[in-house]
C-alpha cells in the first residue's frame, strides 16, 4: 500500500546472500538488516532487544564476521554472504554449537542464544580451540539474563573440543550435580 | 527414594532444539495476515493532569486504522483485588514518564509512531513526588492518587505493624543491642525479550498472544477491563523471552491490542521499545530499612524490630503482597523469639515497582544479614558462628506462624564454607571474603485473589496416538514445561520426549496460576504428579485385565517404556479399548498455613528452599573498584528433578545478584529514569560474571514432588549481603547499600580516615506512625497443624 508517508521514502532492489540462498528485494533504503531478515525474509530466529547496537541479541554473521544486524543497512552487506540461526544448523541437523547448547543448558529463554551462537561460530572458525577468557571477551558483546553465562562458555568449550576430537566427546559431568539425598 | 529413571538426571530441557535453533515462536516473531502495528504515547512528565487530549490528526493520518484515547478503556485494573488502580489509557491524569495516553494502530509500525506525533495531549504539570521522603511529607500540589485510596499524607499506598511475640521482653533479655540503617536500590528485570503481544478478534471472541509469565491473570484483567466473559477470551503463552518477574502483571498493551483487534477486526501487534520496557518495569522496590536486634552474649537473638519502607512508583502492582515480603521471611531464615514488622509503602512518580526474582525479600535479607556481620563484630564473634547459632530448625513454626519443614541451612552452609575456604581464608587489605544465608518460598500459599480452588490442575490424555499433559503453567525459560514433561514420563515409564505437552493457553489448558513465587515445581510439579498416578492406575488396570492378572496389580511394572507385557502404545491401545478416551487430572492446592490474625496470607508457602553463599572478591581501596573472584552456593532445592536446571537457575539467581550488588539501578533524576536503554543501565557482561560454584544439596521436602522445592529465587538473595560483607573484610568498611558502586566504597573509606564511622549508607529513617500494631501470640514452635486443623484450634484458643 502507498500512501503520503511512502512517497517520500527512496526504496532500493538489492541482492541478498542469506544462508545462501540468493533473495533479491526492494527495501526503503532506512529500513536495517534485522527488519528485513525478520519482516521481509521471514528469518524470525534472529532476535532482537534493543534495536540500538546495545545487548547482541539481533547478532548475525556477515562474511562470517559477527555484526549486529539492527545498526546495519541492507545497502551495506549487498553481495555479502549473511548467516542467521537458521543457517547455522536445523531442528533435523543441529550445529555442533547447537547440540552443545542444547545439552549443557545453555539456552533457559532461548532469547539471547541465535546471537549467541553466531558470535561463537565466528569465534570457533577464528580460533578452533579457544580458552575460556577469549570465549568470554569474543561473547562479551552478548548479554545473557538467563544462564550468568557460565553453561554458555562450557558448551563453547565443549563444541570446539568435539570439533578437535573429530568426535562425540561426551559432555562434561555435571559439577556437584544429583547426589544422594541427604 | 530409589528407583527413578528420569527424575534426577541432568537431561536438556524438553525445548531446547526450539530454542537453540530459532524455530521457537515467540509473541514478536508472530505475524498473521492483514497485521497491525500498534505504537502507544505515552507521558512526557512525571506527574501532570490531563487537561485535552485530541487525536482528531492522528486519524487522518494515511494508514492509521484506528486511534483509542482513555475514555475507550476506562476501566480500571491491577494485578491485585486491593489494587485496582491503572488504566490501560490514562485520561484523568499521568503519575510517570512512560503512562500510556493513546494508541495507535496502522498498516506498519512507522505510520503508528507518526500518528503519535500528531496527537495533542495538554498538560497541567503537577510537581512530582520522587522520593520516599518525600511520599511521607504532605504533597506539594497534590497526591499521585485519590485520598479516598491512601493513606495519611495520602502518598501511602500500603501499612502495617506486627508485634509477633513479646517484644520488650525479648530486648530486656538482650546483652547487646544494635541499630542499623539500610538502602537496598531499586532495578529492573531487563529481560532480554521486549514485551508484546498480538491479538485477534474473530467470532465474537478475542485471542491474545503475550510474552507473559501468567495468562489466567491476564485473562482476568482482559475480561474485567473489555467487558467480556471469560470464554469469549483466549490468552495464550506465546514462547517466552525472560520474565524474572517483570512480566508478571496484565500490561496495558495487552489491553490496548485486544481492544485494536476489536474495533478494527484485524490482527494487532505492539512490541515495546527497550525504553518503555524500563517503563513497564514492576521491578525491585527500592527499600529504606532500619533495624534494631538484641542479641544474647553468646550471640542467640532475642528480638527484632524491623522497618521497612518502600519506594513503589506510580502504581499498586503486587505492593500490596510486596510490602509483605520485605519482612515477613526473616523468621524462616532465623529462629527469631519476638518480631516486631512494620513496613509502609509510597506512591511516587517513577515506573511502578512490583516483583522481580525473590520479590521483596532480597531487601530485608540484606539488612538483616548485614546487621548480624555487625553484631558478630561487636561481639568479637565469628559471623558465620553467631549465623549458625540462630538458624532456622527444620519441623518449627515462626513466631509469625510460618511453618518450615524441610531445611537444609547447615549442610548448604558446610558445602560453601568447606569449598571456598572461608575459615582459613587468608587475611589481607583488599581481599575479602562474606558469608550469607537465605530461605524463599516454593509458591505463595495464597492466590492473588481470594479463592478455594486448586493453584494448578494438570489434565492428562491418553488415546490411541500416546500421551498429552495440558496445564497452565507458563514456560518462561525456567525449565516449567520440562518438570512437567519429567513428571509424567517418570509415572509413565517413558521418556520426556514421548510426552506431548500443551501448557499456557487458557481455551486448552486447565488453570495454573502461572510462572511466579517460585510455585511451578511445587504446585504443576504435584499437579502433574497427581493426574500421571491416576492414568497409571487406569493403564495398568486395564493391562492388567488384558494379561489376566487379578488381585495385587503391583507386579506389573511400568518402566522403560513397557506396562506389564505391552509397550506403552500397546497399553495405549488397551486403555482406550478397555474405558474409551482416557483422560486424568491432578490439581494441587497448598495446604493452609497462617496464623490467627489479618494479613496471615502472605509469606506461608507449602516449603521453603535454603541457600548459603560465599562471595570472594577483591577491592581496591585506591579506585574503589570491587572485582569479584569467585562465589560458592549452596541451594537446598528438596530434590532436584533435572540438576541440569537447577544448577542453571542458580547461576542465573548468582548472576543476577551480582547484577544488583555492583552495578543495576533504576534510578531517576527528577522523575526521569535516567538511563532507560541496556548501555546506560549496567548489568553484568561474560567479563564481569565470576566463576559460580553450585551445590545441590537435597533435604526431599515431605510435600514436594519427588521432595523438590524451589530454585529460581532463592539463591539471589544470599549473594548482596555475602558481597557487601566480603567487601568489608577486605577494606574494613560497610557499604550499607547496594549498588556496591566504586564512588560508594571510597565515600566510606574517607569516612574511616576522617575517623567516623567507617560507613557509606542512609543516617536514618523517615518518622513515620505506623499506626496500632497487630498483637500475634506466637505459637507452639512445634505445632506443624495446617489447614482446617490448625484453624479449628484458633477458635478453641
Amino acid at each position: 500500500m502507498l500512501h503520503e508517508l511512502d512517497r517520500a521514502v527512496q526504496r532500493e532492489i538489492l541482492t541478498l546472500t542469506v544462508n545462501g540462498e540468493v533473495h533479491e528485494i526492494l527495501v526503503p533504503v532506512h529500513e536495517t538488516l534485522l527488519e528485513v531478515l525478520r519482516e521481509r525474509l521471514g528469518l524470525t530466529g534472529t532476535k532482537h532487544g534493543c534495536e540500538l547496537g546495545e545487548c547482541g541479541t539481533c547478532t548475525v554473521l556477515v562474511d562470517g564476521r559477527p555484526e549486529l544486524s539492527c545498526l546495519l543497512l541492507p545497502v551495506q552487506v549487498a553481495g555479502a554472504r549473511i548467516t542467521t540461526v537458521e543457517g547455522l544448523g536445523s531442528t533435523a541437523d543441529l550445529h555442533p554449537l547447537q547440540q552443545a547448547f542444547a545439552e549443557l543448558g545453555a539456552a533457559q529463554c532461548g532469547y539471547c542464544t541465535p546471537g549467541m551462537l553466531l558470535a561463537a561460530r565466528a569465534l570457533l572458525d577464528e580460533r578452533p580451540r579457544p580458552g575460556r577468557d577469549e570465549i568470554r571477551e569474543a561473547l562479551a558483546g552478548n548479554l545473557c539474563r538467563c544462564t550468568g553465562y557460565a553453561k554458555i562458555v562450557e558448551a563453547v568449550e565443549l563444541a570446539a573440543l568435539r570439533a578437535a576430537s573429530g568426535a562425540d566427546a561426551p559432555p562434561p559431568p555435571q559439577a556437584n550435580g544429583g547426589g544422594e539425598p541427604s | 527414594m530409589s528407583g527413578l529413571d528420569v527424575v534426577g538426571r541432568p537431561l536438556p530441557r524438553v525445548d531446547a532444539a526450539a530454542k537453540v535453533t530459532g524455530v521457537a515462536v515467540y509473541a514478536d516473531d508472530l505475524v498473521l495476515p492483514r497485521m497491525l502495528h500498534c505504537r502507544i504515547l505515552r507521558s512526557p512528565h512525571p506527574h501532570a493532569r490531563i487537561a485535552s487530549v485530541d487525536a482528531s490528526a492522528a486519524r487522518r493520518v494515511p494508514g492509521v486504522r484506528a486511534v483509542l484515547t482513555g475514555q475507550d478503556l476506562p476501566i480500571r485494573y491491577g494485578i491485585m483485588p486491593v489494587a485496582q488502580d491503572e488504566r490501560a489509557l490514562e485520561f484523568e491524569k499521568v503519575r510517570y514518564v512512560g503512562d500510556p495516553v493513546a494508541a495507535v494502530a496502522a498498516v506498519d509500525e512507522e505510520t503508528a509512531a507518526a500518528a503519535l506525533d500528531a496527537i495533542r495531549v495538554e498538560y497541567e504539570v503537577l510537581e512530582p513526588v520522587t522520593s520516599i521522603e518525600a511520599a511521607l511529607r504532605e504533597p506539594v500540589d497534590e497526591p499521585i492518587h485519590d485520598r479516598a485510596y491512601t493513606r495519611r499524607p495520602f502518598n501511602v499506598h500500603r501499612q502495617l505493624a506486627y508485634d509477633f511475640g513479646d517484644l520488650e521482653a525479648g530486648f530486656a533479655r538482650a546483652d547487646h543491642i544494635r541499630e542499623d540503617v539500610f538502602f537496598y536500590q531499586g532495578s529492573t528485570h531487563l529481560p532480554m525479550e521486549q514485551h508484546s503481544a498480538v491479538a485477534t478478534y474473530v467470532d465474537g471472541r478475542v485471542t491474545l498472544w503475550s510474552s507473559t509469565q501468567v495468562v489466567h491473570y491476564v485473562h482476568r484483567a482482559l475480561a474485567r477491563v473489555l467487558e467480556l466473559p471469560m470464554h469469549r477470551i483466549r490468552v495464550i503463552g506465546a514462547a517466552h523471552g525472560g520474565g524474572f518477574g517483570g512480566k508478571t502483571d496484565p500490561f496495558a498493551h495487552e489491553i490496548i491490542v485486544s481492544r485494536l483487534a476489536m474495533v478494527t477486526g484485524r490482527p494487532v501487534k505492539c512490541t515495546l521499545t527497550r525504553e518503555e520496557v524500563f517503563y513497564a518495569h514492576r521491578g525491585r522496590h527500592p527499600v529504606l530499612m532500619w533495624i534494631r536486634t538484641g542479641v544474647t552474649r553468646d550471640g542467640r537473638i532475642t528480638a527484632v524490630h524491623y522497618r521497612s519502607a518502600l519506594d513503589g512508583g506510580a502504581y499498586g502492582s503486587y505492593g500490596p503482597a510486596s510490602v509483605f515480603y520485605t519482612g515477613t521471611l526473616q523468621t524462616t531464615t532465623y529462629a527469631i523469639p519476638a518480631y516486631r514488622f512494620e513496613s509502609v509503602r509510597v506512591f511516587t512518580n517513577k515506573a511502578p515497582c512490583g516483583p522481580k526474582r525473590g520479590h521483596g525479600t532480597p531487601q530485608g535479607r540484606f539488612g538483616i544479614e548485614l546487621q548480624l556481620d555487625k553484631i558478630a563484630e561487636d561481639l568479637g564473634m565469628d559471623p558465620v558462628e553467631l549465623k549458625r547459632r540462630n538458624f532456622v530448625q527444620p519441623f518449627t513454626r515462626a513466631v509469625n506462624w510460618l511453618r518450615v519443614t524441610s531445611c537444609g541451612l547447615d549442610e548448604c552452609t558446610r558445602k560453601v564454607l568447606d569449598a571456598s575456604g572461608y575459615l582459613r581464608r587468608e587475611r589481607r587489605p583488599g581481599r575479602g571474603m562474606g558469608f550469607a544465608i537465605s530461605s524463599y518460598m516454593s509458591g505463595a500459599g495464597t492466590a492473588i485473589y481470594w479463592n478455594d480452588m486448586a493453584h494448578s490442575e494438570v489434565h492428562l490424555k491418553v488415546d490411541r496416538t500416546g500421551v498429552t499433559a495440558y496445564c497452565g503453567a507458563m514456560e518462561i525459560g525456567q525449565g516449567s514445561d520440562s518438570v512437567l514433561a519429567f513428571v509424567v514420563a517418570e509415572e509413565l515409564g517413558l521418556r520426556p520426549s514421548d510426552v506431548r505437552l500443551v501448557t499456557a493457553d487458557t481455551d486448552t489448558t486447565p488453570v495454573d496460576l502461572g510462572s511466579y513465587s517460585s510455585r511451578v515445581t511445587f504446585m504443576a510439579g504435584n499437579a502433574a504428579l497427581q493426574a500421571a498416578r491416576r492414568m497409571r492406575d487406569l493403564l495398568v488396570e486395564a493391562v492388567a485385565e488384558r494379561m489376566g492378572v487379578h488381585g495385587d496389580l503391583s507386579e506389573i511394572e511400568v518402566r522403560d517404556g513397557r506396562i506389564g507385557d505391552f509397550t506403552f502404545e500397546e497399553a495405549c491401545v488397551i486403555g482406550t479399548t478397555r474405558f474409551g478416551a482416557l483422560s486424568t487430572s491432578g490439581s494441587y492446592k497448598p495446604p493452609r498455613i497462617g496464623g490467627p490474625f489479618k494479613g496471615n496470607g502472605v509469606g506461608p508457602s507449602p516449603a521453603y528452599s535454603y541457600s548459603a553463599c560465599v562471595v570472594d572478591l577483591d577491592a581496591d581501596a585506591r579506585t574503589g573498584l570491587v572485582d569479584v573472584r569467585k562465589v560458592w552456593i549452596a541451594h537446598d532445592v528438596g530434590r532436584a528433578i533435572n540438576p541440569l536446571l537447577v544448577i542453571g537457575q542458580v547461576e542465573g539467581s548468582v548472576y543476577m545478584g551480582l547484577g544488583e550488588a555492583l552495578m543495576e539501578e533504576q534510578a531517576y533524576r527528577k522523575g526521569r529514569h535516567k538511563w532507560p536503554s541496556m548501555l546506560e543501565y549496567k548489568s553484568p557482561t561474560f567479563l564481569d560474571t565470576p566463576e559460580i560454584e553450585t551445590f545441590i544439596v537435597e533435604t526431599v521436602d515431605p510435600e514436594g514432588p519427588y521432595g523438590a522445592k524451589e530454585a529460581g529465587q532463592g539463591p539471589l538473595l544470599p549473594v548482596l549481603p555475602a558481597l557487601v560483607s566480603a567487601v568489608h573484610d577486605a577494606l574494613g568498611v560497610w557499604v550499607d547499600e547496594v549498588p556496591v558502586t566504586p564512588e560508594k566504597v571510597l565515600r566510606a573509606l574517607d569516612a574511616l580516615a576522617r575517623g567516623e564511622a567507617p560507613r557509606h549508607g542512609p543516617k536514618a529513617f523517615p518518622d513515620f506512625d505506623f499506626g496500632e500494631r497487630i498483637h500475634v501470640e506466637p505459637p507452639d514452635p512445634h505445632d506443624m497443624r495446617v489447614g482446617r486443623e490448625l484453624e479449628e484450634s484458633f477458635r478453641g484458643a
